[in-house]
């Protein structure tokens, strides 16, 4: 259109602008809820791990007044499990994001911005892990390296950062073609501080994006790693419930009140995370703009 | 008319990916800590004169760069160490496998790209539409589902309640089959569920990747063109727009590639379908390390081999490429 | 000579989220056929979005506000999509800028320009089709064994002149040509410019020729219309406005070009910006940018005036002795 060009002006708070749009404000609510089931639930509903019964009669029992959502193999409350199952879920991806990122960033950053041999191989790097098929890579590290908390975070958060340096890197590259940069480079700033006065907080926002989508990846990743037997066995997450669920039989005998709430859980907080997350893309995102 | 140049410029970028996969793969399972025979065969379960000739295979008392070169003609002869758990050479039990995954990684990948592309038109050409919000929030929700999780509620409602589909195996056991019609039929039955749950957790991948390609092709200048030329909307569509967002789309499928393996070892898992990812899960379950190397090998080269073959596939449609 | 086209008291809001852009408003003019009008303007002042009206291509969120344009005599916004469809290309046809963009970059050009033949003439046998595929890219000056390149085979020129092929394809009675030549460099500007000329002529075409730039304007049409701010401002012969223009709009647009008919003299460009058209100005849309600007230009809208034969402009200082 060649009418008059309104110019763009970015209102302070992305997460308003994010609440304004009815996909976004979907997403914060339900990381809303999510987050105050987590950290109120196992307050008023504690859960004790060790609070198995021998009795035949108390496994894998459906939903009852006694149990809301019926009870797992070895007869614990399957609705007080699933509150305490969102801490860990939560955190884990968190932390490994927390990696994931930084990594991605840093990456990004200077690949973006040293074009000699630095840049090159930062990327190359890059490219070689983005094609790895990720969920074997994570399997074997982690099989190699063992079942814990701490070595789920680092394995989800050292094989997830390449999409995230991917996108950084492809910013900073056209910010750095800009004559600001160019000027202030001549002017003799130091590279680290052109880097973080001038280019990062103009690549924040994406990275900011990015981090929101990000956290959904780590926490399918945590689920399907748990599910698959390499979660940390002595904590309780939401993917070890379904992993001790589907070792147990629970779908084959049909009790979906065992495995159906922590995988509402994931999808609901994934599914928060995305919708937040994409909304955000499309904000900061000008081609995507649907307008 | 491809440039045999840049196709030759592709090989020699993937073949340096495979060296590179391989030394990743090997540095991971030799340097660490520990005995590394540990990680080739369990010491204990197999007889003493087994370690020492796997000892010798592998070159374990040699220097770490001789080891890497025994590893090296190891693997161009095809010598994959023994698997502790079914006592038999890895390959073997690779070969078995592969074939049951490519049929199930076969039929989700048509019902995927199909569906999947079909939906990012409509929701394309209808963009801002209730129909294209609509595909958008299922997209979005498919996207979040945990690919076993699906696969666990689906058993549980049309193997267990509804009881429509078998929710295990390839074939029934014990079951003999008259012609070879009704052993296919089998087998298709058996397919059923773990082709669904993979196709809806991949579709909303496809469907948003193929949505905002068009999205941006519709507002190209041939576009209007077409337009102008007086052809209806449904024809610009096909004629133009679609061609054009092919490309990205190729390279999409690519990256697919990598999910849908993802995909695949928790489906297998879940319907005990008898192919690469359920021997993936059983060999972590057993730490059975020498199968898990050489299934992530295997798995890392076909990733690798899928993208050379989009960016060729790219150079075949794109009239561009062979004159650059 | 009959009247082919005649758009009356046009009017086009867009709509976007800072409120309605007025594009174009109270826009009138016609055409002959056979006859070649060059609008002219800078960006933004609703040439475009008048080209594109007239075979309905606008925007979804264009808004058609007041307005008919007659082709032959019936009003094209009065048509079903099913009924514009078959009058575009084979009535009216267009060439547009950068043809780079405006082809299609996967398919050859032969098979875009057949495409128009036979979806509006689908009893044409293959072969004629074919055969008036290679006629047309012969007439631009396109050897015929072409037809199977990709138009990124050829140069800006020549993509232009595939384009031009391609607008004669069904042979249209009008022709809207968007800033034909920009964006190529002079050599082959004037080329373009006299294969367009030709083929108006031999094919006795009517022609709508939008280009910022008046020397372009000057050297191919018969009349000219200027535009500012979604106002057409003057109107008249080529001969009579280039002489004698009476809008200071004009004079300053003529001003800041060389002068084509005579000694080159140094370029003036006109001061300030377009206004905005979400609010435009009261008055004379153009009195704040105007160096002849009285009292009354801020406060009421001049019309458009006779100021000699055949010429209108819409100016409150007309009559007065220009200095």
């Amino acid at each position: 259109m060649n009418a008059t060009a309104v110019p763009a002006s970015r209102p302070p708070n992305l997460w308003v602008q994010v609440w304004e749009i009815p996909l976004g404000r979907a997403g914060i609510i339900l990381l809303g809820i999510v987050l105050v089931l987590s950290l109120v639930g196992p307050v008023v509903f504690p859960f004790n791990p060790k609070d198995i019964t021998s009795t035949a009669a108390d496994i894998l029992q459906p939903p009852s007044s006694m149990h809301w959502l019926g009870t797992d193999e070895l007869g614990r409350d399957v609705f007080r499990e699933t509150l305490v199952g969102a801490r860990l879920s939560l955190l884990v991806g968190l932390l490994a994001t927390a990696i994931s990122i930084t990594l991605g960033s840093i990456i990004g950053l200077l690949a973006g911005y040293y074009r000699g041999a630095v840049g090159i191989t930062l990327m190359r790097v890059t490219d070689f892990f983005l094609v790895l098929p990720l969920l074997p890579l994570i399997i074997i590290l982690a099989a190699i390296f063992g079942q814990s908390f701490s070595i789920t975070i680092m394995v989800i958060g050292l094989t997830s950062w390449p999409s995230t340096a991917r996108i950084v890197r492809s910013q900073v590259i056209s910010l750095r073609e800009r004559q600001f940069i160019e000027r202030i480079r001549s002017l003799g700033a130091t590279d680290l501080r052109v880097i973080a006065v001038h280019i990062l907080p103009n690549v924040l926002p994406l990275i900011y994006a990015n981090t929101v989508l990000v956290i959904a990846g780590s926490i399918l990743s945590e689920a399907t790693l748990a599910f698959l037997g390499l979660g940390d066995p002595v904590r309780v997450s939401w993917g070890t419930m379904l992993h001790f669920g589907f070792v147990a039989g629970a779908a084959g005998r049909g009790a979906w009140w065992y495995l159906l709430p922590p995988g509402l859980g994931i999808v609901l907080v994934v599914l928060g995370f995305t919708l937040a997350g994409h909304t955000l893309d499309q904000l900061l995102n000008p081609r995507l703009r649907e307008f | 008319m491809l440039r045999f140049g840049l196709v030759l410029k592709k090989a020699v970028q993937v073949i340096i990916t495979l060296f590179a996969v391989i030394t990743f793969n090997f540095l991971l399972f030799r340097v660490l800590p520990g005995d590394p025979i540990r990680l080739i065969a369990r010491a204990g379960n197999l007889s003493p004169e087994a370690i020492s000739r796997l000892r010798d295979l592998f070159g374990l008392d040699k220097p770490l760069v001789t080891q890497y070169f025994y590893y090296l003609r190891n693997l161009f002869t095809g010598e994959f160490g023994m698997s502790y758990t079914y006592r038999r050479p890895v390959i073997d039990i690779l070969q078995e496998r592969i074939a049951n995954t490519v049929i199930l990684l076969a039929a989700a990948t048509v019902i995927v790209v199909l569906i999947g592309v079909a939906a990012g038109v409509i929701a394309a050409a209808r963009r801002g539409s209730k129909t294209d919000q609509s595909l958008v929030v299922t997209s979005l929700v498919f996207w979040s589902l945990p690919t076993f999780w699906t696969g666990l509620i689906l058993v549980i409602l049309l193997g267990v309640y509804v009881k429509a589909f078998p929710v295990s195996g390839i074939t029934t056991p014990g079951a003999s089959f008259d012609s070879s019609f009704a052993r296919l039929l089998d087998l298709g039955k058996h397919l059923v569920l773990p082709t669904i749950t993979l196709a809806i957790v991949d579709m909303g991948q496809f469907m948003l990747i193929t949505r905002s390609t068009l999205v941006d092709v519709l507002t190209e200048d041939y576009i209007l063109t077409g337009k102008a030329k007086g052809l209806p909307f449904r024809r610009v569509l096909w004629g133009h727009a679609v061609p054009n967002a092919l490309l990205p789309i190729i390279t999409t499928t690519a990256l697919y590639v990598s999910l849908v393996i993802g995909g695949a070892i928790q489906v297998e898992t879940v319907f005990s379908w008898p192919g690469m990812g359920r021997l993936m899960y059983d060999a972590v379950l057993r730490r059975d390390y020498p199968i898990l190397e050489a299934s992530f090998l295997f798995l890392a080269a076909t990733v690798i081999l899928a993208n050379f073959l989009s960016d060729i596939m790219y150079m075949v449609i794109d009239p561009r490429v062979k004159e650059a | 000579m009959s009247t082919l086209l005649d758009i009356q008291d046009l009017a086009i809001n867009f709509k976007t989220r800072s409120g309605d852009v007025h594009a174009v408003d109270g826009v009138s003019f016609q055409l002959e056929a056979g006859k070649v009008l060059g609008i002219a303007g800078e960006s933004g002042c609703g040439k475009t979005t008048t080209a594109l009206s007239i075979p309905r291509l606008l925007p979804s969120n264009a808004r058609l506000v007041r307005g008919h344009i007659l082709f032959d005599g019936v009003d094209l916004m009065q048509f079903s999509e099913g009924e514009i469809e078959k009058i575009r290309w084979k009535q009216i046809s267009m060439v547009f800028q950068g043809a780079m963009n405006a082809l299609n970059p996967v398919k050859t050009i032969g098979a875009q320009i057949i495409e128009p033949i036979v979806w509006h003439e689908p009893a044409i046998a293959r072969g004629d089709a074919n055969q008036r595929v290679l006629e047309l890219l012969e007439r631009v000056g396109i050897p015929a064994a072409r037809a199977r390149s990709y138009p990124h085979e050829f140069s800006g020129g020549m993509r232009q002149r595939v384009m031009i092929a391609m607008a004669l394809a069904c042979r249209p009675k009008l022709i809207i040509s968007d800033e034909p030549v920009t964006a190529l460099d002079v050599m082959i500007q004037a080329q373009i410019l006299n294969l367009l000329k030709d083929l108006q002529k031999q094919m006795n075409l009517a022609m709508i020729f939008i280009s910022h730039d008046l020397s372009v304007i000057a050297e191919s049409c018969d009349e000219i219309a200027i535009m500012y701010a979604g106002k057409l401002v003057e109107r008249g012969s080529i001969r009579k406005v280039f002489s004698q223009p009476a809008h200071p709009y004009t004079q300053a647009l003529i001003r800041s070009f060389p002068n084509i008919y005579g000694k080159q003299e140094l370029i003036h460009g006109i001061p300030g910006y377009p206004p905005n058209l979400i609010h435009p100005p009261t008055g004379c849309r153009f009195h704040e940018r105007c160096d002849r600007c009285i009292d009354i230009c801020a406060q009421s809208e001049p019309v458009l005036r006779e100021v000699g034969e055949g010429q209108i402009a819409a100016c409150h200082r007309i009559g007065e002795t220009l200095p």
